[in-house]
């Protein structure tokens, strides 16, 4: 039974770094950048969800959306300001000007007087119910963080094949230049894709905030998401759901029966099979470029 | 305005172009020379610490500039050489031989992992060493009958056949050579075939594998010695901390290394010696400049982090060459007075350019 619960917990937190993932691959798609920024914007919209209900003392349901609605803008602005200027640069550009966001967005956390260095507890409505199912006693957390991760998903799939915006989206992933052509305002729609991103980072941040703490590190955490993303096959939005679920299934079970220290790892030794075994990941396209 | 009049062939690849580049070149190495009558200790430590990052700086960037991939894992290869150093001069290695083992080591482990990474492509690479980083920083930590684990290790004073060079100048001199000879072999080596089959790769995978160029060999040579110049550096810092545990080589090392070529200025040699003066002047620069701030925001601890941060944006937007590229503009500036125009080194976008294909 403990294995199941053990399996169980790993499901969940794949879930987070499969969101992480989706965050990456999103931005991937649509401009063919890597943003290394992403654990750090899921850090931004704990903090933002924290500071609605702690110092503004807004409910858990009000919360929630309030802290969306920021981080989409934050996500936005970000595009808008630091990334479009330098569209067109070499890849590598992007990802250090990631790094530089990085940085900023930590130092400015850490910055916060009497709260920046301090870990906090996320007073989330639903933290200290658990449910007995036949001996898995099993977190509401947990739980919720797989619904909703579920529940986003449905979203996001119907997004992207009914409505406007995500066809258009589609179609500017594909192929930016054509897409241009065809009349669908691609810049615009960068700047979408990145508050897009915001918010799937910052539903990862809120969902995994009462599993562990709120505090200015928990970035860090973005990193882990990479393997999921590459697992997947860096293009593909199902992909990096599933691959966020491999890591976080196999991390877990490395912490219980391997010896100590390989679950910090077990995710980086999988990529690295990955990467040697089938590059292009399990959903991804062997793409080759020809002149 | 200076004219070169090519009257020979040797002139291309000759590393002094003109008169110009013997005499500051020359004034630099006086001033190095002379450097501990000169200046005091404590900035005598932080110039062998330019030295030391210059040496990992020209290995990321023969890596990332000269060859156009990048590691975001490069604090690995220097954790390998600094503990392979601290192993073997525990030991009793005299120091060149053991300078020598890190390099072949973080060499050998650089070409495990280059291996199967480099055939892919980008931000792969980007990944594989990411992951790579991580796992060392752990097997480091764990591995505690060599490494001493996160307790740290601490590494005796250089012996050099007997000789212990333990004072602050004895260690300046062997830094100098060091970085001496390692710049001098990366010149060498860009001036030859092996260096500009490496600027071809960096150009375009395609065309440069259609001059017969065998990517994946190059790749990984550039790779390997990338690592190696990365254990040399490794090795030298860990003789001067004295004492090293893993944390020193975490991710957050990586960035500062990339932060450090980046800002120098990809793509040159110049680069990696101004990116390694930026690295070790900022931090007292910041020390400096927050007693002039409000308390609320001078004495703030993540104050370093967004000045890097901001620092690092601002030179990806607005000076993509680095500080070298900024010194160049300088330079032509003076050199065309008053014919400079602005648009002298604009970049030219590329939106065509794109990684994935149809």
């Amino acid at each position: 039974m403990q294995e199941l619960q053990v399996i169980f917990s790993g499901v969940a937190q794949g879930c987070i770094y499969g969101l992480i993932a989706l965050g990456f691959v999103l931005i991937y798609k649509a401009t063919e950048t890597v943003s290394f920024a992403q654990g750090e914007l899921m850090m931004l919209g704990a903090f933002c969800g924290l500071g609605a209900m702690q110092w503004l003392g807004w409910p858990y349901w009000l919360a929630v959306p309030s802290a969306l609605l920021a981080m989409g803008l934050v996500g936005w602005l970000t595009e808008r300001v630091a990334i479009r200027p330098i569209l067109g640069q070499p890849a590598f550009s992007v990802v250090m000007l990631t790094f530089g966001i990085v940085y900023v967005a930590r130092g400015l956390v850490t910055m916060i007087p009497n709260v920046g260095t301090e870990t906090h507890a996320f007073p989330a409505p639903y933290k200290d119910v658990s449910f007995d199912m036949g001996g898995v006693v099993i977190g509401a957390t947990q739980l919720v963080v797989v619904a909703a991760t579920a529940g986003l998903c449905l979203l996001l799939y119907f997004t992207f094949r009914y409505s406007r915006v995500g066809i258009a989206m589609q179609a500017s992933s594909q192929n930016q230049l054509a897409a241009y052509y065809m009349g669908i305002p691609v810049k615009r729609l960068n700047g979408l894709v990145w508050a897009l991103a915001a918010m799937v980072a910052t539903v990862a941040g809120l969902l995994l905030a009462p599993i562990t703490f709120v505090h200015a590190n928990m970035g860090f955490i973005g990193l882990k998401a990479f393997p999921a993303a590459v697992v997947g096959g860096f293009s593909s939005l199902p992909g990096a759901i599933v691959g966020g679920l491999i890591i976080g299934v196999v991390e877990a079970m490395a912490g219980f029966w391997l010896p100590e220290g390989f679950k910090d790892i077990a995710a980086y030794i999988v990529v690295l099979l990955m990467l040697v075994l089938k590059p292009n990941g399990l959903f991804g396209e062997n793409l080759r470029k020809k002149v | 305005m200076r004219f070169i009049f090519k009257t020979d062939y040797d002139q291309d690849i000759r590393l002094a172009k003109h008169g110009g580049h013997v005499f500051w070149y020359g004034l630099l190495m006086v001033f190095l020379l002379t450097a501990p009558w000169l200046i005091e200790e404590y900035w005598l430590a932080q110039l062998t610490f330019v030295m030391i990052y210059s040496i990992v700086g020209l290995g990321l960037m023969l890596l990332a500039g000269f060859t156009g991939l990048f590691s975001i894992g490069h604090a690995a290869f220097l954790g390998v050489g600094a503990y392979t150093e601290a192993v073997l001069s525990a030991q009793g290695w005299p120091f060149p031989l053991s300078l020598a083992m890190s390099a072949g080591l973080s060499a050998a482990v650089g070409a495990i992992v280059g291996l199967p990474a480099l055939r892919v492509k980008g931000i792969y690479l980007g990944i594989a060493t990411l992951s790579f980083g991580f796992i060392v920083e752990e097997g480091l930590a764990r591995w505690e009958s060599v490494t001493g684990g996160n307790a740290g290790k601490h590494v005796k004073a250089i012996n050099l056949f007997g000789y212990e060079a333990s004072s602050n100048e004895a260690f300046y001199w062997i830094c100098l050579v060091v970085t001496v000879v390692c710049t001098l072999a990366v010149l060498n080596l860009l001036r030859s075939a092996t260096g500009r089959a490496f600027v071809a790769i960096r150009d375009s995978e395609i065309s440069a594998q259609s001059m017969g160029i065998h990517l994946a060999r190059y790749k990984t040579l550039s790779f390997m010695i990338s690592a190696a110049l990365a254990g040399i550096g490794g090795a030298l810092y860990a003789h001067k901390l004295q004492f090293i545990s893993p944390d020193q080589f975490n991710f957050l090392q990586s960035i500062d290394l990339l932060l450090m070529v980046v800002i120098g200025g990809l793509g040159s040699i110049h680069g990696a010696f101004l990116g390694a003066l930026f690295l070790i002047t900022m931090p007292q620069l910041i020390s400096l400049g927050k007693d002039y701030l409000p308390d609320a925001i001078g004495q703030a601890p993540g104050l370093q982090a967004v000045v890097y941060g901001l620092v690092l944006i601002g030179f990806v937007m607005f000076e993509p060459m680095g500080l070298y590229g900024r010194w160049l503009k300088i330079r032509t500036w003076f050199q065309l007075f008053p014919f400079y125009r602005k648009g002298m080194f604009k970049r030219q976008k590329s939106f065509q350019k794109s990684d994935r294909l149809k």
